[in-house]
């Protein structure tokens, strides 16, 4: 089967029909190694146990820029080649992102308590995060808002590219501002700065996430597949339902 | 495993992530199941599709 062939709806419904239980199985084994590798990882000699939480923050950070790379490949696919998967793979994809997003916020303010003295600070870094979280429920409401599928499609790929430009502002804001959050210690020049001892639990989560994310998104494309489709059947039904109206009224009969 | 002072921030972290991720799963499933249901009673309806291919086959 040829990438092209993907463009075909029913075939991607067939495939993930076969995928999706390998995709489970696989989160669910990488999720249960990660979290025992992190359970067992030793405290940092400054954070502590507290350390535990970036094993699920920066997955969930990588993650929320992830996903709106991947909603912005689409909105490209939507715009210039009007791939009939790209808006459906754009749509499914954003709750998830927004989700994650969200989690980035929530477990990044947990550690920052304990270890900055404050739940937040509106310093480039968090605020361009948070940034990406109201335009990930911006994009969903465009969608929520505008009835026509193929408008909503072309609305929204415009703003997802648009978008697009926070996520070099996300990644560099520790290097252009001077910043509480800490700069990259992991996708650095030099290589990593992170003793083995966290990066290996970091990475595995990360793959488990990430893994975790091609699972729901895949699950979630195909029920915005399945919603089309109603949307086509009743559009059918109200059509005949019209056609027979019109064909029993009087001012349809002969004279 | 002892998580020391700020044992309540981990926890509430892992509990978060949990909760979200529990919530994203059960929202796709519920839907999946919602939209084969409206699928099945628009056939049992009469609709069908242009391919005459049922509108629930995932083959």
């Amino acid at each position: 089967m040829t990438l092209i062939d993907l463009a075909n709806p029913s075939r991607f419904l067939s495939l993930t029909a076969r995928l999706l239980p390998y995709l489970v199985a696989g989160t669910v084994v990488l999720l249960a190694i990660g979290l025992y590798l992190s359970a067992t990882a030793p405290d940092d000699y400054q954070q502590g146990a507290t350390v535990k939480i970036m094993f699920i923050h920066v997955p969930n950070a990588w993650l929320s820029m992830f996903v709106w790379a991947v909603m912005s490949a689409s909105a490209l696919g939507t715009l210039v080649w009007r791939h009939p998967l790209a808006d459906v793979a754009a749509k499914a994809a954003a709750p998830i992102g927004a989700s994650f997003t969200f989690l980035a916020l929530v477990t990044g303010s947990l550690w920052g308590r304990p270890m900055w003295g404050t739940y937040w600070e509106w310093d480039a870094r968090l605020t361009s995060v948070l940034i990406l979280f109201l335009m990930y429920l911006g994009l969903m409401a465009l969608w929520r808002a505008v009835e026509d599928p193929a408008r909503a499609a072309r609305a929204a790929a415009v703003l997802t590219l648009v978008g697009a430009i926070n996520l070099p502002i996300i990644k560099f804001s520790v290097d252009w501002w001077n910043t509480l959050h800490q700069p990259a210690s992991v996708f650095r020049m030099g290589g990593s700065t992170l003793d083995r001892a966290f990066l290996y639990p970091l990475l595995v989560m990360a793959i488990a996430f990430t893994v975790l994310f091609i699972t729901l998104h895949v699950a979630a494309m195909r029920n915005e597949i399945l919603r089309r489709r109603v949307r086509s059947l009743q559009m059918m039904q109200a059509r005949a339902a019209s056609n027979d109206v019109g064909a029993t009224s009087p001012a349809s009969q002969p004279a | 495993m002892s998580l020391g002072p700020y044992a309540s921030f981990i926890v509430t972290s892992y509990l978060a992530v949990a909760l979200v991720v529990a919530l994203l799963i059960g929202w796709i499933t519920l839907d999946y199941r919602s939209q084969k249901q409206r699928l099945r009673e628009l056939e049992e309806s009469g609709v069908s599709r242009r391919s005459g291919r049922s509108a629930t086959d995932m083959r």
